[in-house]
């Protein structure tokens, strides 16, 4: 039994990574040469996806369907200098108004990886796309609130079209700078016309921006404001996004789900005194009881009662994040992989903390007694920091956990790529599918294993912390 | 370009509006889910351990008393068995003295019986004494009436008669 369902899990993974590896193969260079120019019809005089139509087409005389340069569909590039050579391939890589050269041509795993963990404004299920409230506030104009379908994202996530000077670039939101000379409202760009370039920042480091490309004219765009203080590239911006993102929407959904199951649960319970669980409810009380019988109880003793409840909503948040983000192309939130998430739920574990800790706790911090004097002075600063240290260790060790199984998974995904130079080789393709379908399932079946580990090690750690703030010393 | 991309790392950048609704949703899941669900859950689970703790140690007192009151019963029956013995072995007792008590009794009226019976044995063998010799009297008078009125031939005759005579007194 567990052989065939194993077996029948391997050509699962099998076929969803060729599928995969279909789909990207088809992106590459969006095949013009089989004649599929959706985004593309030049033959038709409609050039609004790359501006060829209107304003300065200097080297590219695309003059009303004069198409000779641009003959995709014969697979001449004669008239195209690419700067990269030697793909004969059949990608389109012809410079934009804005001089930008889309180039698909070289498969990038560590954009990928990024772009498959981030948080996004679009929901993606395989080649489909689910829109989601935007809710940007810009600072000084104020809230907008409409649908990310208003973007018409393509399969990257990048925009087509501007909202009200936003545009959303890898899947997440951005705000045009320089938003007075920004159209509002609907703003056609088409295809390939949001992209990155790079800067000097303020301490004259290269930095990546988005810009988009209207009108033959430049736009720059800022990203969403960060609450790292530009400690990893992020900080303050023009806009702050409290949009219902895709970790946002998975959050709700999650909540939902376990709020109806665990209320479910507890009615059972109340309508049926004196009988023995069954079905879901005997389950779930498997796990309630192992967390309350080896976290709750032997870290907080006689006040397990009181804590048990914010432990217990610690760890099935978590767990059932964790295994969320796990299932394959459900979307792939990645959200207790995310720094913001999981500096939540350590902010929320360092109140419950410092709040339960009684006079003793901050005595050993503070003045820790039986050592001396000129000790305290070392120690103290110590303790002291140890308390922000304490959340801090929780927050990287859920997010560094499952950021990394993620990123190794779709890595593993993505070596199908390399070794098949993104679609030219399909023999190295097939051959590294078969590797990487073995590695992935390994990664899969251990991320499993992580997702209830580092969800039992979150709350037992945050119990111990409670344990360790309540407990009543004696004697020394 | 690419490194830069690579660079842009949004994960680990805690994003102001995720951060918000994370503690919205997480706040609200601990209030609502807390409250509705694992409290009451907590609560009945608490309450079953002690239920069913409670029924063990009711079963073992239960047991506890099963076993005293099997001692009792014991004991009950084992003195209830001596008093039995004391009963029986006093029954016998008063058995016996009755017995021989009846036997004295028995003993001294045969004893009164035998002696009166001697007494009126004596008496009558007094009397008979006493009619005998009343009668022997008469007799010894008749016969020697008759030997008186008889005429006497010979020795041999007279002696024969009075061994007839005798004879006839010996017979009486």
């Amino acid at each position: 039994m567990i052989r065939k369902i194993s077996l029948s899990i391997i050509l699962f993974l099998f076929s969803v990574v060729l599928a995969f590896a279909q789909q990207n193969k088809d992106h590459s260079g969006h095949n013009h040469a089989k004649g599929d120019h959706s985004g593309h019809t030049h033959a038709k005089g409609d050039h609004s996806g790359h501006n060829h139509a209107k304003g300065d087409h200097s080297g590219h005389n695309h003059a009303k369907g004069d198409h000779s340069g641009h003959n995709h569909a014969k697979g001449d590039h004669s008239g195209h200098n690419h700067a990269k050579g030697g793909h004969s391939g059949s990608h389109d890589a012809h410079a934009n108004a804005c001089g930008y050269v889309f180039d698909n041509s070289v498969f990038n795993p560590g954009k990928v990886a990024f772009h498959h963990i981030s948080d996004q404004n679009i929901y993606s299920i395989g080649p489909w796309h689910f829109p989601l409230p935007c809710i940007p506030y810009a600072v000084g104009k104020g809230f907008d609130f409409f649908s990310s379908s208003k973007f018409a994202a393509d399969s990257h996530g990048n925009a087509t079209k501007a909202y009200n000077g936003y545009v959303v670039y890898e899947g997440a939101i951005r705000r045009v700078r320089n938003a007075d000379a920004f159209p509002k409202g609907s703003v056609d760009l088409g295809h390939h016309n949001v992209y990155t370039e790079t800067e000097k920042d303020s301490k004259g480091k290269d930095k990546a921006v988005v810009v988009a490309c209207y009108n033959g004219q430049k736009f720059q765009f800022d990203d969403k404001s960060t609450a790292d203080f530009g400690l990893f590239g992020g900080g303050f911006t023009s806009f702050y996004d409290f949009s219902i993102t895709k970790n946002v929407f998975t959050m709700i959904l999650i909540c939902l789900l376990l709020g109806m199951l665990f209320i479910g649960i507890a009615r059972k319970y109340k309508n049926n005194p004196g009988k023995a669980p069954s079905g879901t409810q005997g389950f779930m009380e498997t796990m309630f009881v192992f967390i309350q019988d080896e976290v709750c109880k032997p870290f907080l003793g006689h006040k397990w009662e009181k804590y048990t409840p914010f432990l217990m909503c610690l760890f099935f948040f978590i767990l059932a994040l964790n295994l969320f983000g796990q299932i394959p192309f459900f979307g792939g939130s990645n959200v207790t992989g995310n720094l913001a998430v999981t500096a939540v739920l350590a902010v929320f574990a360092f109140f419950v903390v410092n709040f339960s800790g009684n006079g003793d706790y901050w005595k050993h911090i503070f003045w820790m007694p039986g050592i001396p004097a000129w000790v305290k002075v070392i120690v103290t600063p110590v303790e002291f920091i140890g308390l922000f240290i304490k959340p801090i260790t929780l927050m990287l060790r859920l997010f560094g956990n499952i950021t990394a199984g993620h990123m190794v998974i779709v890595i593993f995904v993505g070596l199908i790529f390399i070794f098949g130079e993104n679609g030219a080789n399909a023999g190295a393709a097939w051959g590294t599918s078969i590797a990487s379908v073995a590695l992935t399932l390994f990664m899969m079946a251990i991320e499993l294993l992580v997702a209830f580990l580092q969800a039992f090690v979150f709350t037992i750690l945050v119990a111990s912390y409670i344990g360790a703030a309540t407990e009543e010393h004696h004697a020394h | 370009m690419i490194l830069l991309e690579t660079l842009n790392f949004s994960p680990i950048k805690p994003d102001v509006g995720l951060l918000l609704w994370t503690s919205i949703i997480f706040g609200l899941f601990w209030l609502l889910v807390g409250k509705f669900a694992f409290g009451p859950i907590r609560d009945a689970l608490k309450k079953r351990s002690t239920d069913i703790q409670d029924a063990l140690d009711q079963a073992e007192k239960a047991k506890e008393e099963m076993a005293n009151m099997k001692a009792e019963n014991e004991k009950i029956l084992g003195e209830a068995r001596a008093e039995r013995a004391l009963i029986m072995k006093e029954a016998k007792e008063t058995k016996e003295e009755i017995i021989k008590e009846a036997r004295n009794t028995a003993n001294a009226e045969a004893n009164k019986i035998l002696a009166n019976a001697k007494v009126e044995i004596n008496n009558q063998k007094k009397s008979a004494i006493n009619e005998v010799k009343n009668m022997t009297g008469q007799m010894a008078i008749e016969i020697a009436e008759k030997v008186l009125r008889k005429d006497l031939s010979g020795n041999t005759e007279q002696n024969s008669l009075v061994d007839n005579l005798v004879n006839e007194l010996n017979l009486n």
